[in-house]
């Protein structure tokens, strides 16, 4: 494997509540969200890489990590040979020109009175890649790039549909020409028809730019279109990890079975299975031993008490690893082995 | 109750919302019927009227919108003519609904005791000590755990999975005979929608009310529903029994709309093909059929011929004259 572009290793961000009165006088701690727990994740220069994980996993606490908007508790984050939680003034100036993100609502990072070839300019003039003067065609191109008109650099971010806004926000992310994209959930609020262009514009971005990416998602189906390795996240932790194909083909994490299982289809073949008071626990109170053991078919004795170690399992595509004690060790799944 | 008697019954719905000159249609003569025991399904993209139709319903569609036209019977009852006091009686007793979002239902300053308590007093006529146990066995019917402890919880206490449980149980507390759900599952986690549909679908088998279903996602449409009407720019542009639907489109833009569903399918199979151009505008619609200007086999005639169904919920109807052996 090349060297990788961003290593993240062993990432934990904790978020304390602020300590009530009548807490302290109870003798009580304030809570505490564990947002990441001990997170690990490498990004090849070109790979996108997938995150998926239900509300509360971490997956976007991670990304503002990644981005220094979040100061982790423990942990180191490297970008391209840099330790990107050392940076400081010019560094990191440098590092959120390089890293750029894009959130899943556009019209709330598009300033409403600043109109759309302004807002797209600003970021490369700041930055001095170009001289104010040129922002006019500078906007232009981009917006012709993400599949606008030029003419629509004069107007307002209200005049446009929620995927156009989308489009101007990746615009806006590739004025400063990146080198990695992290995308939050960036087609989730668009319906289907149009998430489907925005897919493809992803697509034909990185291809053309070369661009890195990490992708965020709940959605499998997105991510499997999208994301050449994936790591799936529960309750701050990644539970699997491995080339896309292989993960979703032969799943080894319990979870990454539900979460497949529970993915609607469209020939409505699936059983529904009641699992009915198994939602997920709080993050405030991540069970012991394995964190995903409440909910699981396969628990044993073990699961309770002891946090399962990261195994690699055979794959095609090699770099397979799952968090689990009894899935990795079975050699091939069979019906028998879910019940 | 008989298995497939008629409980609603709607003709050309046609609800308008002022807009200068000539009023908006967010649903223009929509027509359907549910059966007791079955599920209906309702599907489209934002803006294409499945809301504001089933809203209408229950004489719910949000000012300054109004129903211009057609008939709402429930069980032959004219509901569109029905007093305020008459659509009260009915709403939360023959008719429920679940919506989007459970915390927005829920009033955040009393326990869950509390509100399904009410419920059970003003529409179920039951006593206090009464109404206590029955709310004890609803919760615990639609699986939350501990259901003594969470009467006296606070909906902040609760999780958006188990929220929407909540919504659900006192949905079903006077036993309804129709069930409106409006994207019941949308604000939820997939494992957690998977539960609750489940347990919609469980409710339906003990009690075989029916439910009404609108949602953007053919998928969770295809898994729950019987039937299914696909709506476009506020016009039925098909419908019919879903598997039939789902298996072979006759819109367009229902084939679009499933083509355009990215799949798990890892195997290097077709991508997800988007549907070309913008959303609907309803102010600036084309005449004829509203899909023409997304529409690959779009033609002349298609500005001239009139938006309707050439078959119903059973016969499996499409609005599209010219998508026959059209490679699909």
């Amino acid at each position: 494997m090349t060297e990788a572009l961003l290593t993240v290793e062993s990432l934990t961000k904790r978020f304390a509540d602020r300590a009530t009165i009548t807490g302290r006088v109870r003798g009580r701690d304030a809570a505490t969200l564990i947002a990441l727990d001990d997170v690990s994740i490498a990004v090849a220069p070109g790979e996108t890489l997938g995150i998926v994980g239900e509300s509360g996993s971490g997956k976007s606490t991670l990304a503002r990590c990644v981005m220094r908007l979040y100061e982790p508790d423990a942990g180191s984050i490297t970008f391209d040979g840099q330790d990107v939680l050392a940076a400081t003034g010019a560094e990191l100036r440098a590092l959120r020109r390089a890293i750029q993100m894009i959130y899943q609502d556009p019209y709330s990072s598009l300033n409403p009175r600043l109109r759309i070839g302004s807002a797209i300019a600003e970021p490369a003039i700041v930055h001095g890649l170009i001289e104010r003067g040129e922002g006019d065609r500078f906007a232009g191109d981009l917006l012709e790039r993400v599949g606008l008109r030029r003419g629509t650099a004069q107007r307002y971010p209200h005049e446009f549909s929620g995927g156009q806004r989308q489009r101007i926000a990746i615009a806006r992310s590739l004025a400063v020409r990146p080198r990695l994209l992290i995308a939050d959930e960036a087609v989730s609020a668009l319906d289907v028809s149009i998430q489907a262009q925005l897919l493809a514009l992803f697509e034909e971005v990185r291809r053309d730019l070369g661009l890195t990416m990490i992708f965020i998602s709940h959605q499998l189906s997105v991510i499997s279109r999208l994301a050449d390795r994936v790591a799936i996240m529960y309750l701050g932790r990644v539970v699997e990890s491995g080339a896309t194909a292989d993960v979703f083909a032969d799943p080894r994490h319990p979870y990454t079975q539900m979460l497949l299982d529970a993915h609607p289809r469209l020939d409505g073949t699936r059983v529904p299975k009641p699992r009915l008071t198994t939602d997920t626990p709080s993050p405030y109170d991540i069970p012991a031993g394995c964190r995903f053991h409440p909910r699981c078919p396969l628990a044993e004795e073990r699961c309770l008490s002891i946090d399962p170690p990261e195994v690699e399992v055979p794959s095609p595509r090699g770099g397979h690893v799952s968090a689990c004690h009894v899935l990795p060790m079975q050699d091939a799944l069979t019906e028998a082995a879910v019940p | 109750m008989q298995a497939d008697a008629e409980l609603l019954e709607v003709r050309d719905l046609t609800i308008a919302f002022p807009a200068g000159e000539t009023p908006l249609l967010a649903a223009d003569r929509v027509a359907f019927s549910v059966k007791a025991g079955r599920t209906l399904g309702l599907v489209g993209e934002s803006g294409c009227g499945k809301s504001v139709t089933l809203r209408s319903l229950l004489g719910m569609v949000p000012y300054p919108g109004e129903v211009l036209a057609g008939e709402i019977r429930w069980q032959g009852e004219d509901l569109r003519v029905a007093s305020r006091k008459r659509l009260a009686a009915l709403r939360g007793r023959e008719i429920s609904m679940v919506f989007q979002d459970p915390t927005s239902c829920l009033n955040p300053v009393f326990t869950i005791g509390d509100q399904m308590g009410e419920t059970l007093r003003k529409r179920a006529g039951m006593g206090k000590a009464q109404a206590r146990r029955r709310a004890v066995e609803l919760l615990d019917r639609v699986g939350v755990p501990s259901p003594e402890r969470r009467l006296r919880a606070y909906p902040h206490h609760l999780s958006g999975g188990m929220r929407q449980r909540v919504m659900i149980a006192i949905a079903i507390a006077a036993e309804p005979q129709l069930l409106l759900a409006d994207e019941p599952t949308t604000a939820l986690d997939v494992t957690t929608q998977e539960q609750i549909l489940s347990l919609l679908l469980e409710v339906q088998r003990d009690t075989g009310m029916a439910i009404l279903l609108v949602s953007h996602d053919l998928g969770v449409i295809a898994e729950t529903c019987d039937e299914v009407i696909v709506m476009y720019a506020g016009r039925m542009v098909e419908a019919g029994l879903a598997p039939a639907v789902m298996r072979s489109p006759r819109h367009p833009y229902t084939r679009g709309l499933i083509k355009a569903m990215p799949s798990l399918d890892v195997s290097g199979g077709v991508p997800a093909a988007p549907i070309p151009g913008q959303p609907p505008n309803l102010a600036a619609l084309p005449p004829g059929c509203p899909f023409q200007p997304r529409c690959a086999l779009a033609r002349p005639e298609c500005a001239e011929i009139p938006v309707t169904l050439d078959g119903d919920l059973l016969a499996h109807g499409s609005a599209c004259p010219f998508a026959e052996g059209a490679a699909a």
